[in-house]
């Protein structure tokens, strides 16, 4: 958590949100919400009724309290939305800085010039130099340049970024740390990276998404319900000879419409936003955060998202008559000067079974694996100590006049039917044993598996190795399906299948070849560090370049969800209590028989208007810190989700407000 | 009360194997029916220029549903008009006026049966034998068609296998559904029905009304004439086919319309059997036997309730003799023969299933019992009328999979195809129209009292309007009566309340199944929500409750409420 955005925020910034939430009153920008809009107006006629009172003289205490929460319910549910975009604001800031001023210098023809970075085009060629910052996102098409990338990742550490790899595209306002390159720019001005996430961030883009217009229109609908049945109510009560308080009424229509979840639905959709780029993962869109939730399959590369990029030594097996010891010595020996991973990791187990390195001797001389001889070790004066594939050892044993071990065989077939690589180890008189070098799954992947699987969510590994050793992984990370051999071009004929069944497809990639099964997904995550082809296919880009990524954002995608369909359950059982606590209140005096409905003894008409009305505006704020963390997904079948989620929301929705209305009503008549 | 036990286990137990031969008749394969009926059928389809085998969308198919509809209302409206001109009028009875033309016209059309005039009356033989009789028996099986539409719709329609993603699909043939459910259900139903009751005692004949002596020879008239005519068939259909208009005034608490306890428990039965029988219908036609449990659950549950709160209702004395030294059951407006509780099981079913037929006056039951009977035609789903009952339940699912779907962080799905913001749309629309017709209804005559002819002032006067709206909104027909309610402005806001309830209830759900029908399917995995589960049920009837709970309690407390509220406080008082 490197982020401004996960922090809490600061005193100042509460401030800031509560004056925001003060300048969002305003008929143009509460049009979108149409409850919330239906509680303003209903707060504009009770503030008339007020002025009206006020200046014929009768008594208006009641009339201007009314007003006053009916203000402070709209003005809640704004400093929601408030609170909500000041959490990306942080970050925006840091982004901000970092696009302006910078100079770029432009390639034209075989002249060089120098240029405000704004007035770069797409297509454009522009030449950076070490300690330089890169004025626009683009593609290194010459050179191998480290960045510093940590304006818009966070992470300080240095990148590699070189052409014609998959790590070949850069961002603007990143700055070149050493080497120099040629780069050719993505966007015109304005569309750039930088100016998307700063977009987001900040809301200014914000669309609704489809389910939140779903939602929104569900809530209108219910709106007018309750506006016609309060409106009604005036002739019915005028046939019984009773004249209705209108400000009763107005307080009874927004108890009843939904404003709990009116109020909070801006919030909500942001802060899902707000999570993801907390994750370190920006959306391109809400709409894509809001699929992933609905994700019905993953397509995971076995590299890199479940198991660590390189094939790691996990054993030693000596054949029969060498020691361990013997074996341990000559691995170690041979890897000694091997600068690779698989190389590396050998000392390291060793090293971990309590062997002590010894230091490289003086005359020690590396041999590097070459494509002749298949095999790396290291040259001792006279003797040797290397390490290669069974086959290609083989060999130079038969060059060397070695036996070859009767058991050598054995072992080596046992390590590669396990999923394994088998190296063997020789010196220059005797073959000893065999590594076995398997690929190792990072730690808590089986474990998100199985949380996803809990969820519904299938997940399919896509690896090049061969189907045995493919098998071997997916059991152990405990995926439900493999695709071993796979081609790069597998991957979009797998997501076209998948999506043929109706499923919803996943995809993590950052080569260029991925952009097409990345732009053909329903969420497609790039990596930061990817080509500038896969981040333009994609619709998400995880700045971490951390492909397990994707799994946050699956929870992201169905928190969202949850808590919506949750707050609405609870705005709709709420007002049950609402109307027993205001409908004996609007008819007392005038029809004393409907005062029996008044079961939870509420001390008078007034108190029970303004404890509904006060439970249904402080609900709001009590609200805001659910909304914005999301309910809490766990693990469980979705008739247990279900049923969890009635129990707090329906059942509790339904309860605690008569409970609420009765102590707000108790507190009010001490009061007063 | 253990009467109502047979009544309902008997209904159930014939409800079940009724629906499989429903299924069989609908799904198009070959049945063991088609050799009697096929020959029949083709006449029909050549007679009126069909292609049995044309495979219609949700487009078409609407299309002839609102357009058979309208020929057969105009029809229905020029015979009444003209019915003195026509033959079959051994009476000699008059032409309705315009207004009640229209609204009867409508009411019939509507399968309502919401009559503002009094049957034997009013009507001639041929209005009522030929036009009422035959409506009767042609809209219960409109509603059916679309139902059955709809149900295809739910699983892709019949080309699903063939048609792409977002290419139209074919919910079926709706003149071929419209005959089979006339010709191979309602007309072999009500045969049945029809023989049980002349057995019974129910006239049976073509005559015109008979001339009696009055048995006390003091009676200031020395003859009565007594209207009689095919009364068992009428009334074996007006119970089958969620119809109600009876061929007497008094419906069924006539005794030559409803003779014996046994014609009355055949009666009873024959209310609720069809909107049964769908239930288990609609399982075998989403082949999901499991959605069937769950429906019948949530219906079984809310019904019982119902009927259990009319029961205890009734049971309790009239209001009127609270403080009295009597006591004993409420039997204002009720027939000696039925009592309290079979009255009470007749007016929850009637009114549950949109029906209307009456045994007892409902106007006189209790206040809790007349809440019950207006929450039924409110919801208009538990059973509900033949084909649009289940639709109303279908719509009330697609809501609660909304909010169940949000709740379990999915974008809201049934069987596979997600709910979005154009299904939400048509939704929210079905949502409000209930409380804009019939509140906003309400109001205006409640306002204008000049409008009202009413019998009661107060709560109750609130109530009769409030039950008449409601009543023709939910295409129920059955009256709190004391109403003058054959005045121009009744009969026109009536029909204004029917139409809205009659068509777009059908119609909204059609577009809703036909467009989500072509969607892409997602297959069901672990994180889906299973709707054949008792938390679905569960939040499947909290929903239902809630959503009339909401939009009616406020109307329900100045009218049933506000009376037994106040009925309570003279009684203490007393």
């Amino acid at each position: 958590m490197k982020h401004k955005t996960t922090q809490a925020l600061g005193q100042s910034a509460y401030q800031q949100a509560a004056l925001d939430a003060l300048a969002k009153l305003s008929f143009k920008s509460m049009a979108g919400n149409p409850v919330m809009f239906v509680v303003l107006i209903g707060t504009l006629c009770t503030a008339l009724i007020t002025l009206q009172k006020l200046i014929s003289g009768a008594a208006f205490g009641f009339e201007l309290i009314t007003t006053l929460v009916l203000l402070f319910t709209v003005w809640f549910a704004n400093f929601a939305e408030s609170v909500a975009e000041a959490r990306g604001r942080g970050q925006a800031a840091s982004l901000k800085s970092a696009r302006k001023s910078l100079q770029a210098r432009r390639i034209n023809g075989d002249k060089e010039e120098m240029l405000v970075a704004t007035g770069l085009a797409k297509g454009d060629r522009v030449k950076v130099l070490a300690g330089e910052y890169i004025p626009a996102d683009g593609e290194i098409i010459q050179g191998v340049a480290t960045v510093n990338e940590s304006a818009v990742t966070g992470e300080s550490a240095a990148v590699l970024r070189e052409a014609g790899t998959d790590h070949s595209s850069v961002i603007g306002g990143t700055k070149l740390l050493s080497g120099e390159i040629v780069l050719l720019v993505a966007n015109d001005p304005g569309h750039s990276f930088l100016d998307k996430m700063i977009g987001l961030v900040e809301g200014a883009k914000r669309q609704k998404t489809p389910n939140e217009t779903a939602l929104t229109v569900l809530l209108a609908a219910l709106t007018l319900v309750f506006l016609l049945v309060v409106v009604t109510l005036v002739p019915m009560a005028s046939f019984k000879g009773v004249a209705l308080n209108i400000t009763m009424l107005i307080a009874l229509l927004v108890c009843l419409i939904p404003t709990t979840i009116g109020g909070l639905l801006p919030a909500i959709g942001i802060a899902g936003m707000n999570r993801a780029l907390a994750a370190n993962v920006v959306a391109k869109s809400g709409k894509a955060v809001e699929v992933a939730g609905d994700i019905d399959t993953l397509l995971l590369d076995k590299t890199g998202t479940i198991t660590f990029g390189d094939r790691q030594a996990t054993a030693f097996l000596n054949v029969q008559g060498v020691s361990e010891q013997a074996l341990l010595n000559a691995a170690v020996l041979s890897s000694l000067q091997d600068p690779t991973p698989e190389g590396k990791s050998v000392i390291q187990l060793a090293e971990q079974k309590g062997f002590i390195t010894p230091a490289t001797p003086k005359d020690a001389e590396f041999l590097p694996f070459s494509p002749k001889t298949r095999v790396s070790g290291i040259k001792l004066g006279a003797g040797q100590c290397i390490k290669g594939a069974s086959d290609a050892v083989k060999a130079w044993a038969g060059q060397h006049q070695l036996t070859w071990p009767h058991d050598a065989d054995g072992l080596v077939r046992s390590v590669a039917q396990k999923g394994g690589t088998p190296l063997v180890v020789a010196t220059e008189t005797q073959v000893l044993g065999v590594i076995a070098l398997s690929d190792v799954i990072k730690p808590r992947v089986a474990a998100r598996f199985a949380k996803l699987r809990a969820l519904g969510v299938r997940t399919v590994m896509v690896t090049g190795d061969n189907p045995v050793t493919a098998s071997v992984i997916a059991a152990e990370a405990g995926v439900d399906d493999f695709i071993a051999e796979a081609k790069p071009e597998d991957k979009l004929a797998l997501i076209r299948e998948e999506q043929g069944k109706g499923r919803l497809v996943a995809m993590v990639g950052d080569g260029t070849n991925d952009a097409p099964a990345l732009a053909q997904a329903d969420v497609g995550l790039a990596m930061n560090s990817g080509t500038q082809a896969a981040k333009e296919a994609g619709n998400m880009v995880d700045l971490d370049s951390d492909p397990a990524k994707l799994l946050s954002v699956v929870e992201v995608g169905k928190q969202l969800l949850i808590t919506r369909g949750a707050l609405t359950t609870f705005s709709l059982a709420n007002d049950v209590a609402k109307y027993f606590a205001i409908l004996p209140a609007v008819f007392a005096g005038a029809l004393p028989a409907i005062a029996a409905l008044d079961f939870m003894q509420l001390h008078s008409p007034v108190s029970a208007v303004m404890s509904a009305l006060i439970f249904n505006a402080l609900i709001i704020p009590a609200l805001i810190p659910l909304a914005l963390k999301g309910i809490k997904l766990r693990p469980i079948s979705a008739e247990k989700l279900l049923r969890n989620n009635m129990l707090v929301y329906g059942l509790g929705g339904l309860l605690l407000p008569f409970a609420a209305i009765k102590v707000l009503d108790l507190l009010i008549s001490t009061l007063v | 009360m253990l009467d109502i036990f047979i009544i309902c286990l008997l209904a159930l137990g014939l409800a079940w194997p009724l629906g499989h031969y429903m299924t069989g008749i609908f799904s198009g394969q070959r049945h063991f029916t088609d050799t009697l009926f096929n020959p029949v059928e083709r006449l029909i389809y050549k007679a009126i220029g069909v292609n049995p085998n044309l495979g219609m969308t949700w487009k078409s198919y609407g299309a002839a549903f609102l357009l058979s509809n309208l020929v057969l209302g105009i029809l229905a409206f020029l015979l009444l008009k003209f019915q003195h001109l026509l033959p079959m009028n051994p009476d000699g009875i008059g032409p309705l006026s315009w207004d009640l033309a229209l609204h009867t016209a409508v009411s019939f059309l509507t399968n309502t049966n919401q009559q503002h005039y009094s049957g034997q009356a009013q009507l001639s033989y041929l209005s009522q034998g030929f036009l009422i009789v035959t409506l009767q028996f042609v809209t219960p099986a409109m509603a059916l068609a679309v139902c059955v539409a709809i149900l295809r719709g739910m699983l892709g329609g019949r080309n699903k296998r063939s048609a792409a993603e977002g290419e139209a699909r074919d919910l079926g043939n709706y003149y071929v559904d419209l005959v089979r459910g006339v010709l191979r259900l309602l007309i072999p139903l009500a045969t049945i029905v029809a023989l049980l009751l002349s057995w019974q005692g129910v006239p049976s004949s073509f005559e015109g009304a008979q001339k009696v002596q009055t048995l006390d020879p003091a009676a200031p008239i020395a003859q009565q004439q007594v209207p009689i005519g095919p009364v068992a068939a009428m009334v074996s259909i007006k119970q089958l086919g969620t119809n109600g208009g009876g061929w007497y005034g008094p419906n069924s608490s006539n005794p030559l319309e409803n003779p014996t306890p046994v014609s009355n428990a055949i009666e009873t039965i024959a209310l609720v059997l069809v909107p049964m029988a769908v239930v288990f219908m609609a399982g075998g036609m989403l082949r999901r036997k499991s959605f069937s449990w769950m429906s019948l659950a949530a219906m079984g549950v809310l019904s019982v309730v119902f009927i259990a709160a009319t029961v205890y209702s009734e049971l309790q004395p009239n209001a009127a003799f609270a403080g009295q030294a009597m006591h004993g059951p409420n039997m204002e407006g009720k027939e000696v023969r039925f009592g309290p509780e079979l009255s009470a099981l007749w007016g929850t079913f009637t009114t549950q299933t949109s029906n209307g037929s009456v045994n007892a006056m409902h106007d006189s039951f209790n206040p809790i019992g007349g809440l019950m009977t207006r929450s039924g035609m409110l919801i208009s789903a538990i059973w509900g009328g033949i084909g649009c009952g289940f639709v109303n339940f279908i719509v009330y699912v697609w809501i609660a999979v909304f909010l169940s779907g949000l709740m379990i962080g999915r974008t809201p799905e049934i069987f596979g195809r997600k709910i979005e913001t154009r299904e939400i749309t048509l939704l929210g629309s079905l949502i409000v129209l209930p409380t804009l017709c019939v509140l906003v209804l309400t109001a205006i005559t409640v306002a204008i009292p000049a409008l009202t002819g009413n019998s009661n002032p107060g709560f109750h006067g609130i109530s009769q309007v409030f039950y008449e709206y409601t009543s023709a909104f939910a295409n129920n027909g059955s009256g709190f009566e004391g109403l003058g309610d054959n005045t121009p402005w009744w009969n026109v806001s009536c029909v204004i309340a029917l139409l809205l309830g009659r068509y777009l209830p059908l119609f909204i759900p059609l577009v809703i199944a036909g467009r989500m029908a072509a969607k892409r399917v997602s297959p069901v995995g672990n994180g889906s929500l299973k709707l054949e589960s008792p938390t679905f049920c569960i939040t499947l009837v909290a929903v239902i409750l809630i959503l009339n709970f909401l939009s009616f309690l406020p109307a329900a407390v100045m009218g049933p409420i506000g009376e037994a509220l106040e009925l309570a406080t003279i009684s203490v008082e007393q």
